[in-house]
């Protein structure tokens, strides 16, 4: 199924703030068995200069994944969202994300593609905290597979 | 940012120590509470072979988790990765045993860059496969 071209370069308002907690950030770092004190220990964290624990790099996909869901499950998108998987990631940080921050996530779709019956996505979301300093940005590209032949 | 690694020490081909990261069924329900990623094809076998894939499969974001600690690892300090993108091409298979799958890391300096920066490229195998692809880092050293 084609997807809706008009979909490109639209962008979606803030999100309503993600305040991160130091138990989310140390329920994370559990998850993937990361040990590194910085994530769960202040005074680690304080050691490498930040003033409180700061989450693993790949954290903050939770909250943009969660604001480009919003965009790319839009019926009139028309992605099949049940055969999608994730394509590409990237991040680029102007600091790492910390406990007490609250993130808001501007999401928009830079790319809108079919490649050999795949339908593909690109969508950037840009995090800033509760002062508007710029934290980190990420990019997803989400692929919806073409059905295999019958 | 606090890295425990000097610009002036590294050189292009310097490796960093490698890791292997094991990934059970159990791994990938506690990453999807974690995650809020609960996206059935990474722990309902069932559906996912219904959806055409082999078995469940982890999620690319454990993976691309897992990869970065060989780089936060070797720096000391997470807060210096300064940037960080993969590809996901092959899914990691996670067999429903107890041993699961395992995904290995290896990663080398592949430039020197301005401001004390350096890319690092990562290699992540799972299986004979390579489930990542331009896999790079740029970190901040001291």
């Amino acid at each position: 199924m084609a997807l809706d071209q008009s979909f490109v370069g639209r962008s979606y308002p803030p999100t309503d703030p993600y305040e991160v907690g130091r138990e989310k950030i140390r329920e994370f770092a559990v998850a993937v068995g990361d040990a590194n004190p910085v994530y769960t220990d202040p005074e680690a964290a304080k050691a490498y200069g930040h003033s409180d624990v700061i989450a693993p790099p790949t954290f903050v996909f939770a909250i943009t994944f969660k604001a480009a869901g919003e965009v790319v499950q839009d019926p009139q998108l028309g992605l099949d969202y049940t055969r999608v998987v994730h394509g590409d990631q990237k991040f680029a940080y102007s600091r790492p994300v910390r406990a007490g921050d609250r993130l808001s996530v501007t999401s928009t779709i830079e790319a809108v593609k079919s490649l050999a019956g795949n339908d593909i996505i690109d969508v950037r979301g840009e995090v800033h905290d509760e002062t508007g300093e710029h934290v980190v940005t990420a990019w997803t590209k989400l692929v919806s597979r073409a059905p295999e032949e019958a | 940012m606090a890295a425990q690694i000097k610009y002036a020490d590294v050189e292009v081909g310097t490796e960093l120590p490698a890791a292997s990261f094991p990934v059970t069924r159990a791994s990938l329900v506690q990453y999807a509470g974690a995650s809020g990623d609960f996206n059935p094809i990474h722990w309902n076998e069932k559906f996912a072979k219904e959806v055409g894939l082999p078995d469940v499969i982890a999620h690319g974001m454990f993976t691309m988790a897992e990869a970065i600690r060989v780089v936060t690892d070797w720096v000391g300090d997470p807060g210096a990765v300064v940037e960080y993108g993969v590809r996901f091409t092959k899914p990691v298979v996670v067999p429903n045993d107890e041993q699961g799958g395992l995904i290995e890391v290896t990663a080398k300096v592949a430039a020197k860059l301005d401001d004390n920066r350096v890319r690092v490229d990562l290699t992540a195998m799972s299986a004979g496969q390579k489930v990542l692809g331009m896999s790079r880092a740029v970190v901040a050293l001291a």
